[in-house]
């Protein structure tokens, strides 16, 4: 048979209108995005117009498949995962969700209605009852670390109680009392994970400005209810205050996890706690309770009544005194250090014993200046810390309901929040503000 | 009354010392105290060069007495006992480190840790006594300092294993980087890093060495025996090893970044210093922070330690890679370890080069 071609490009879809079998013509028709053009219409006059119908409907199949799946595997693009699906925080999730949000690098707190997700099978969901004030939260909404993207909810020491758990929780049931710290994921499968120090996990999620699973953000504890991960969420002692326990979630770990892991805890030793505020005051109580002899460092002379009959130190260095540094020179058996402004470390390592550990909780943005022979001589540690894994801070809030610690708070209402982040900076807080989340923060 | 080294103590000696910050040696007569009764004299056999003695005789660090006569990597042979030494007895071999007195009665004496006593007496150039090193023929200390040599450890090639040896040994043991199956980087291949990949290799653990000097890769790998070799000024093969070692042992002197080795340790990790730059080191926080990180130091050891790590040596036949060299020989052999020229250590024959004029 003999086939005359004539080629028109066509646009959008396929289709195949058998009408016009009767006449051997069909048309192809094919998206914008190919890049060359191809010819996708035949009319095709045949001799043999009683077999030519099959031929040619069998031959558009094939056409349609091949070129079908070539223009998919070529040229379509792959689904756009959720993340970079443009779907505002109320929409991108089924649960409705109310809070406080900073919106831009002002770090300025407003309400915002958001979204969490639904409780899934491994889900703990709790209304929050309180959430205390880091000045990590206060760093984070202005932005001052380069990662944050708006809008962000802070809040990563979230006290509440449990209003729905998941088909498959074990260790929570409705209306148990609950925390969340700054951890709300991990990979469960890396070398850090087995050892329960999902913080060192490189691929750990936080409570709040973080990618999730699901690839949406995470959103803090200044908000009305908040759904975890079972395993991220800890169980809060009967006997331990939900408000002045809350920054034990942060602060409390923060300081904890070094005393325990550097050997700081044995009854007896000498440790220095330098810097006297939300992370401070905590370690200058657990080092209290572990039964040592607490030397607190400050540049603030005026801070030492609080840190002698307030929290029980037993003595008090103002650090930029040459005369009173050189009276605790080698007299440490470690150091823990809160002090996120940049300071000289030489003064420091020197009130060390040999053998004496120097260690970091804050964190300088400026390099420090370090004498190797101030190391070398006397075999001297200087290590960093970052909060703590789950067991551990389980472990410290039994601890700390044990041992009656608790942080030093002043509650404040939501709306109070620019307020208090604004007294942050100027560290005008004794010592940690805690949010009333509960009967401050109100539905829109 | 000013009485000279030739003539504050009743028993002659000669050495070689240096006389002012330029550091040059020369012949010098001088005298040492009587064997007391805890002390042990020695004849020196061998004695090491280590880069302290370079830094000491220029007064790098700013507390030279002079004249100075280094050495503190020296081996011998009893000739005689004070009547209270129980360790030795004349014709054993001996040698002795860096420190030849404490206070014994501190924390940290008490607890072998003489090396960090604040009232330390060094082999030579101490702060307080005057005491006079290796590099001389005979020597005298008290019994608690003196090192028992093993039978079957080389004089020459484990001389440097009293400074340098212990030098690496320690933080080994110490920070908990002597277990087999660990990862350890040594950074220098010079006469600490040397020593450094063999106790680590001796310790089962697996080592990369870590220099600016690619050429040294040969020797690491196929003379050493480490594992594997990065060069630290190469960013793709520090980017490939970042967070995959348990330690890192820093040999180095030189002034170089720490941030770098920081990344290549693993959570938990840790960077000793054994090596200490002039100048201060900048060290950023972060990085220790998220990994619970450290960096530490270590100063030789003590005694007690010192002898273990002599007699794992003897056992596991660790020596120092060296070059023996006559005791006229030191100042060239001074100014070819400024450039770094000696694979690894020298080393003084000082009986047999050691004349009196």
């Amino acid at each position: 048979m003999s086939l005359d071609l004539e080629v028109v490009t066509c646009q959008l879809h396929c289709s195949l209108p058998l009408s016009s079998f009767q006449d051997s013509t069909f048309v192809l028709f094919l998206t914008q995005n190919i890049p060359t053009p191809l010819p996708l219409s035949y009319r095709i006059n045949s001799t043999f117009p009683h077999v030519t119908p099959y031929v040619i409907f069998a031959t558009s199949l094939y056409l349609f498949y091949t070129t079908h799946k070539l223009l998919r595997q070529k040229h379509f693009p792959p689904p756009p995962e959720a993340s970079s699906m443009a779907k505002s925080p109320e929409s991108e999730h089924p649960i409705k969700a109310y809070g406080y949000a900073a919106r831009d690098t002002s770090g300025v707190l407003s309400p915002l209605t958001f979204s969490r997700r639904a409780t899934g099978d491994k889900d703990v969901r709790f209304k929050v009852l309180y959430c205390g004030i880091c000045h990590s939260d206060l760093h984070f909404v202005k932005n001052e670390w380069g990662v944050t993207t708006y809008p962000v909810i802070p809040g990563h020491e979230l006290v509440g109680v449990v209003t729905e758990v998941g088909s498959k929780v074990e260790k929570f049931k409705v209306g148990d009392k609950v925390g969340v710290g700054c951890l709300v994921g991990s990979c469960g499968s890396c070398q850090s994970c087995a050892n329960d120090l999902e913080n060192y996990c490189p691929k750990q999620i936080l409570t709040y400005g973080f990618p999730y699973h699901d690839g949406t953000r995470t959103y803090g504890g200044y908000s009305d209810h908040m759904v975890a991960d079972e395993h991220f969420v800890l169980s809060w002692p009967e006997n331990l205050p939900l408000d002045s326990g809350a920054p034990l979630l942060c602060a409390g770990i923060t300081t904890y996890s070094p005393l325990k892991h550097f050997g700081l805890d044995k009854p007896g030793m000498k440790v220095g706690v330098v810097g006297l505020g939300g992370l401070g005051h905590v370690a200058v109580k657990f080092a209290k309770a572990f039964g040592a002899e607490v030397t607190v460092f400050s540049t603030t002379p005026a801070k030492k009544q609080e840190a002698l009959e307030g929290l029980k130190a037993d003595h008090f260095i103002v650090s930029k005194d040459p005369e009173q540094m050189k009276s605790a020179a080698s007299s440490l058996d470690g150091i823990i250090d809160t002090v996120s402004a940049t300071h000289p470390i030489a003064p420091l390592l020197s009130v060390l014993k040999p053998d004496g550990k120097l260690v970091l909780v804050g964190a300088p943005e400026k390099p420090l200046e370090l004498a190797a022979f101030s190391l070398i001589a006397g075999r001297k540690i200087i290590a960093g810390s970052a909060i703590g894994g789950l067991k551990e801070t389980q472990e410290m809030l039994d601890f700390a309901a044990k041992h009656g610690v608790t942080a030093d708070i002043e509650l404040i209402p939501i709306d109070y929040v620019n307020t208090a982040m604004d007294r942050i900076l100027k560290s005008d807080v004794r010592y940690r503000f805690v949010i009333d989340v509960a009967n401050s923060l109100k539905a829109p | 009354m000013g009485s000279s080294p030739e003539t504050e103590h009743p028993v002659k000696a000669l050495g070689y010392a240096a006389r002012d910050s330029s550091g040059v040696l020369s012949p010098i007569n001088f005298s040492r105290r009587e064997t007391g009764d805890e002390d042990v004299r020695f004849k020196v056999l061998y004695c090491g060069v280590c880069h302290s003695d370079l830094h000491s005789v220029k007064n790098d660090w700013l507390n030279a007495k002079y004249p100075m006569i280094p050495g503190h990597e020296i081996v011998g042979v009893v000739t005689e006992v004070g009547s209270k030494v129980k360790k030795v007895k004349v014709g054993d071999k001996v040698g002795v480190g860096c420190m030849v007195g404490s206070c014994r009665s501190c924390d940290q004496c008490d607890a072998d840790q003489e090396q960090y006593c604040s009232n330390l007496v060094q082999t030579y150039n101490s702060h307080a006594d005057v005491t006079y090193g290796g590099y001389s023929d005979h020597m005298v200390c008290n019994e608690h300092f003196i090192i028992s040599w093993p039978e079957n450890l080389p004089l020459d090639g484990g001389a440097p294993l009293l400074c340098a040896g212990i030098t690496v040994y320690s933080p080994m043991r110490y920070y908990g980087l002597d277990k087999p199956g660990m990862h350890v980087g040594v950074v220098g291949l010079g006469g600490l890093g040397h020593v450094g990949v063999m106790f680590l290799k001796a310790f089962g653990v697996k080592v990369t060495v870590i220099s600016t000097n690619p050429n040294k890769k040969e020797e690491a790998v196929g003379k050493l025996g480490a594992d594997s070799f990065l060069v630290s000024r190469d960013q793709q093969q520090m980017q490939a090893a970042v967070g995959t070692m348990d330690g890192i042992i820093d040999t180095v002197s030189a002034d170089h970044p720490l941030t770098p080795l920081i990344s290549l340790l693993k959570p938990n990790g840790k960077l000793v210093l054994v090596g200490a730059p002039t100048k201060p080191h900048e060290l950023p926080a972060f990085p220790l922070l998220f990994g619970r990180k450290l960096v530490g130091g270590s100063l030789i050891g003590g005694i007690k330690e010192t002898q273990e790590m002599i007699d794992f040596a003897a056992k596991h036949k660790i020596t120092a890679a060296i070059e023996l060299i006559p005791i006229d020989y030191i100042n060239t052999a001074m100014e070819r370890l400024q450039k770094s020229d000696v694979r690894y250590r020298f080393v003084i024959d000082v009986a047999n080069t050691l004349k009196s004029t």
